[in-house]
């Protein structure tokens, strides 16, 4: 559950897709336009699922599903390519080892 | 209260652009298709002295050049006898947030307060938010940032994904959405909610702003090798970076041949929300960079002050795979972990080396700051889990969306050269496609201009479309 003032994050549809502008393609006019932003919540307590309204870095309100608490971010480097180091073998091969460009 | 839908807001673009940039663009109009280029981006109140002095006091700009020895060396030994161009690269990394589009934000911003606006607004899904989000915090405006950067499974471009971390990171509210040309609708509803000002990438303060790159450009080789140097690749999406970079090195009195550089994602439909996460590239490719260089002005403002046709002297594309395998040469072979997206004219570059002499310089005009996300690694890892085979042989068997083929010998990185002909043609027949009279003289030389061509080209253009 989360309280007043804690950090969320809120999802909202834009434009369902019957409102969504004539010059799309198929699988883009079938689907909402949506909106994820984060603030800080203004409702008193709200569980996930609930429209709640937050308040965004600009100061501005913002009305939406709660949808993340205490929202981080998991970006990370991937999983392991292989053909990256093979790449570099190429590479370092041709310049210093004289293998063919 | 106003009306919200759609239709009304978009309705409402005129007025909404007009309060949130400042600048009457009716004034600029010439008449039928005409409009005055020059007087638009002359019309600013900044100067090049001015946009140097601004990009100083707030800490853009000057940025290093870099000599590539070793990856000089490699296409030497890529090319024929006696060629092999030396590459230089202009680290734009070095900007505060990590690209030369600080360049393009920092007169948005600083006018912006002059003129009392409370805060700024930018659509973009790449560099240039971090580049209005760091500007406002150093100038001490509010600063909102709206991207496109979902597909409607919530799966979000990693690249994107990081972009929205560092507009955060540097104070800025951030909206993602879906995909969709609507994010426009958004934007104009965050202009009038909130009365900021539009630092649009369109803007003549952000073009003007990007002169200073091409300036420096011109200057340092001056200083470090005596001499211009002979060819300059920008990679091209908006166009504003060549337009910009083309205009500062002619004010340097730098003569470089300009070349235009896109990762090709031909086939790819840059609204479809299946295909959104199937490129590896958001930015610096063709979906952009066709549009805009044959149609500049269907962007956020009423005339845009990125025009390159005007500007190119040659158009060439390179492969995601081809990218990529750069990026990787430049930290493997140069120790710079830069891009991805950034070294698309390294890439091109690499390859118009080996067309020239050994005594010429090619340079690659920039670099962009890299990092989780945002590097060659999670591109690829994502790449493969969206179904997109990774594959080694001649890139250019490369289908966009379906694999990625990295070159299996360096040598077979090749830029392809597009036909500016047809792009020329192409920006003509949009232009005059809804011409209502006679086409004028005025606006025939209009079309000169746009193209960079001759009156005879421009005329036979016309009399092929029937205009």
């Amino acid at each position: 559950m989360a309280k007043k003032n804690d950090y969320v994050r809120i999802h909202r549809n834009i434009l369902l897709p019957e409102e969504r502008t004539g010059k799309l393609p198929e699988d883009t006019k079938n689907v909402p336009l949506e909106m994820w932003v984060k603030g800080y919540l203004q409702d008193e307590s709200a569980e996930l699922g609930d429209t709640v309204t937050v308040k965004t870095a600009v100061g501005r309100l913002e009305t939406g599903r709660l949808i993340e608490e205490k929202p981080c971010y998991a970006l990370n480097y991937g999983e392991y390519v292989p053909e990256i180091l093979q790449i570099d073998r190429t590479l370092r091969g041709v310049l210093f080892e004289g293998e063919e460009a | 209260m106003k009306d919200r839908s759609y239709a009304a807001v978009t309705g409402r673009k005129t007025e909404i652009i007009r309060d949130a940039v400042g600048v009457d663009y009716g004034k600029y109009e010439r008449g039928g298709i005409a409009f005055d280029y020059e007087a638009l981006m002359n019309d600013t109140g900044y100067s090049l002295e001015d946009h140097i002095r601004i990009q100083r006091e707030y800490n853009v700009g000057n940025t290093p050049v870099f000599e590539l020895h070793n990856l000089t060396e490699l296409a030497r030994k890529c090319a024929a006898p006696g060629k092999g161009a030396r590459i230089f690269v202009k680290d734009e990394a070095s900007n505060p947030a990590g690209s030369f589009k600080e360049r393009r934000a920092a007169t948005s911003v600083y006018h912006a307060k002059k003129m009392g606006y409370k805060g700024v607004v930018a659509a973009t899904s790449g560099n240039y938010g971090a580049a209005v989000a760091s500007q406002a915090a150093m100038q001490g405006l509010k600063c909102i940032i709206v991207q496109e950067c979902y597909d409607s499974n919530g799966v979000g471009q990693p690249e994107i994904v990081e972009k929205a971390r560092k507009c955060e990171a540097l104070g800025a509210e951030v909206l993602q959405l879906t995909v969709g040309p609507e994010l426009f609708y958004e934007t104009l509803l965050m202009l009038e909610d909130t009365g900021y000002f539009n630092a649009s990438l369109y803007s003549a303060f952000g073009i003007g702003g990007v002169e200073t790159l091409g300036w420096e450009l011109g200057h340092q080789f001056k200083e470090r090798c005596g001499k211009d140097p002979d060819v300059v690749v920008c990679a091209n999406a908006g166009g504003g970076n060549l337009t910009g970079t083309s205009r500062g090195l002619r004010k340097a009195g730098c003569k470089a041949q300009v070349v235009a550089a896109s990762v090709d994602l031909t086939g790819l439909s840059m609204a479809s929300d299946n295909q959104f996460n199937r490129k590896s590239f958001t930015t610096a490719h063709t979906g952009f960079g066709v549009p805009y260089a044959t149609d500049p002005d269907h962007s956020d403002m009423p005339r845009s002050a990125a025009r390159p046709l005007r500007y190119m002297d040659r158009y060439v594309t390179v492969k995601q795979g081809e990218v990529f395998y750069i990026t990787e040469a430049l930290a493997n072979l140069e120790g710079m972990e830069k891009g991805p997206a950034g070294n698309t004219s390294l890439a091109a570059a690499f390859s118009l080396a080996q067309e020239m002499d050994r005594d010429q310089i090619i340079v690659a005009q920039e670099t962009e700051y890299t990092g989780a996300g945002k590097h060659l690694q999670p591109q690829l890892a994502f790449a493969r889990k969206n179904g997109i085979e990774l594959l080694f042989g001649d890139p250019r068997d490369e289908i966009p969306g379906t694999n990625i083929i990295f070159p299996a010998r360096p040598s077979l990185l090749k830029a392809r050269d597009m036909d500016l002909n047809h792009l020329r043609r192409s920006l003509i027949k949009r232009q005059t496609r809804n011409l209502d009279h006679a086409i004028t003289d005025a606006e025939i030389a209009y079309l000169m201009e746009e193209t960079n061509a001759g009156e005879d080209f421009v005329r036979a253009a016309l009399k092929e479309l029937g205009v």
